[in-house]
């Protein structure tokens, strides 16, 4: 639905992306994640026909970014870093005149920017001039404005942005619902946000694609230990030292009464760790695997644990 | 068409939804109706006066000592009013980031441009419109020409028009409104008063300096003289105008 081919943008000298390719499948919802500075918003704007690249291609819904614009934008739905709302309109005015700019048949019209004000929840706020609403309601007037011609492909950078724990979670879910009727690419730097409403990531640091697909793939590529996590009563030198004497095992580290156990990858050490637990006699209580969260892989990538 | 009536209704709600179309009408309306009270009070004791002289008689006329000045003042009026009424038009939707919105919908540069040229063209119609309330007394008490009237009114308009084409220019060059309004008023007055440079000029750049000053093209106006070549002079300034906003639009993404 959403393919870039090695894209670059240069602001003069400053290089904002360098060669990032990746592609988003129908229906998805991919997360582009990177530090500050590292080309979300650049990117977004390209995708959305707002800057044009200086060299590459990036397309939406099969139609080329600088070939043919309209057509894109008529398909696109784009929440831009700073909310574009007019504070003298009020939220039902400003739904109408995008529905209108967004080319929503007349007919249609009424119909669409209820929808809009019913998925995002304006319904309390909807005749209220948009400069006295909260930051919160703010926000969701963004997405609606974005959601309002009911577009197959939502580009929403930083949706989250400002507002407090619960409306966070609110507006996840919100996007969450969307999943499967649209194509969804939101930025973020926070990182839970990726593992909780996204279906893959694209990460990226420096304008540079540093990895892409789906959150497995992207774990998958990343590790390089298996493991498991032993949550124990005792935990006793003898037992460290049967686990580490395991063939294949590479490092047990012991804290808070849980010994952590990495092996390489692609071997399978759960039953022999479990069966030495028991047999050392450290009372086992828990046994985990031990997962690489997003963290660990942002920041193993970012801070340059990982080649691109 | 359509797409050009989305923003001109978009900035004509903005307009009148805000204090700024009410102000300044008022203002405009207010400062032209103590011109015309004023003309038309010197015009009056000017009649009694000769109304004992048949021969002075002979030479008041209604439409050089009343509306020929008024246009005028009308003029300044407006080139003073016009920056403020075309400021905001680009400068505030960069500010506040909804230049995006505009830019990542399916309607081209060109399109807003028209549109906020329209919208301000239309509140300037009001303007002109609301005096030509003080006009029609005139025919009431009075029997002026009706042509050079109108000929008067369409001069204003059309010069206007080119005043809204430079504000929207100097407007997209900024954030600031105030800003644009300086650069526009700046802009505007030194077009105005371009010809006095004619005088020192000779030949070739006296005519060009001429052409291109405001000043000679009004003064046909108020005389009640229609000519192509101003018509021509104030759509190409609108052109122009637009033409170099669209530049400046269209640069500012590309680099």
């Amino acid at each position: 639905m959403i393919a870039v081919e090695h894209l670059v943008k240069n602001y003069g000298d400053l290089v904002a992306v360098r060669d990032l390719s990746f592609e988003v499948g129908q229906g998805l919802i991919w997360g582009l994640l990177g530090p500050n500075a590292a080309g979300k918003t650049t990117t977004m704007r390209i995708l959305t026909g707002y800057l044009p690249a200086t060299d590459g291609r990036a397309s939406v819904g099969g139609f080329d970014v600088f070939e043919q614009p309209n057509e894109v934008k008529k398909i696109l739905g784009y929440l831009p870093e700073v909310l574009p709302l007019y504070p003298d309109q009020t939220v039902t005015e400003f739904l109408n005149f995008v529905a209108d700019l967004k080319k929503v048949p007349a007919a249609k019209k009424k119909g669409a920017v209820a929808r809009a004000i019913k998925i995002s929840g304006l319904e309390p706020v909807k005749g209220r001039l948009i400069r006295n609403i909260s930051r919160g309601f703010k926000q969701r007037v963004g997405i609606a404005q974005a959601l309002v011609h009911d577009p197959q492909v939502l580009i929403l950078d930083e949706p989250t942005i400002g507002l407090d724990p619960a409306q966070i979670i609110e507006i996840r879910s919100l996007i969450k619902s969307l999943q499967g009727e649209h194509t969804i690419i939101l930025s973020t730097h926070i990182l839970a946000e990726v593992t909780q409403t996204c279906d893959g990531v694209v990460i990226i640091n420096e304008g540079r694609l540093m990895v892409s697909g789906t959150l497995e793939e992207v774990t998958a590529s990343v590790r390089t230990r298996d493991g498991v996590v032993l949550k124990v009563r005792r935990a006793a030198e003898a037992a460290v030292a049967a686990l580490k004497a395991l063939p294949g095992v590479e490092k047990v580290d012991r804290a808070d009464g849980e010994l952590r156990v990495e092996w390489k990858v692609g071997l399978d050490l759960r039953e022999a760790a479990a069966k030495l637990a028991v047999e050392t006699n450290c009372g086992l209580l828990e046994m985990r695997p031990l997962a690489m969260t997003i963290e660990d892989i942002y920041l193993k990538i970012v801070s340059g644990g990982v080649e691109p | 068409m359509k797409n050009i009536w989305i923003i001109a209704k978009k900035e004509l709600r903005t307009y009148f939804t805000s204090p700024i179309a009410y102000v300044i009408m008022t203002v405009f309306l207010l400062l032209v109706g103590f011109f015309f009270y004023s003309l038309i009070w010197w015009f009056n004791t000017q009649s009694m006066q000769a109304a004992q002289n048949p021969y002075y008689a002979q030479q008041m006329n209604i439409n050089q000592m009343v509306f020929g000045p008024l246009f005028n003042n009308m003029s300044i009026i407006l080139l003073l009013m016009l920056p403020l009424l075309t400021m905001r038009l680009f400068a505030e939707e960069k500010k506040i980031g909804t230049e995006e919105l505009l830019m990542t919908s399916p309607i081209s540069v060109g399109q807003i441009i028209l549109g906020k040229f329209t919208a301000s063209l239309l509140v300037l119609a009001a303007m002109l419109g609301l005096t030509g309330l003080l006009s029609l007394f005139t025919f009431v008490y009075g029997n002026p020409e009706i042509a050079p009237v109108l000929n008067g009114y369409l001069g204003l308009f059309l010069m206007g028009g080119a005043f809204i084409a430079i504000g929207l220019f100097f407007s997209s060059l900024t954030e600031n409104q105030i800003v644009a309004a300086i650069l526009t008023f700046g802009a505007l007055l030194l077009f105005w008063i371009l010809n006095w440079a004619a005088n020192s000029a000779a030949g070739f750049w006296k005519d060009v300096l001429n052409y291109v000053s405001f000043f000679q093209h009004f003064e046909n106006a108020t005389q009640g003289i229609l000519d192509t070549t101003d018509i021509i002079y104030y759509f190409s300034f609108a052109f122009f105008g637009m033409f170099l906003t669209h530049s400046v639009i269209q640069s500012r993404r590309w680099r």
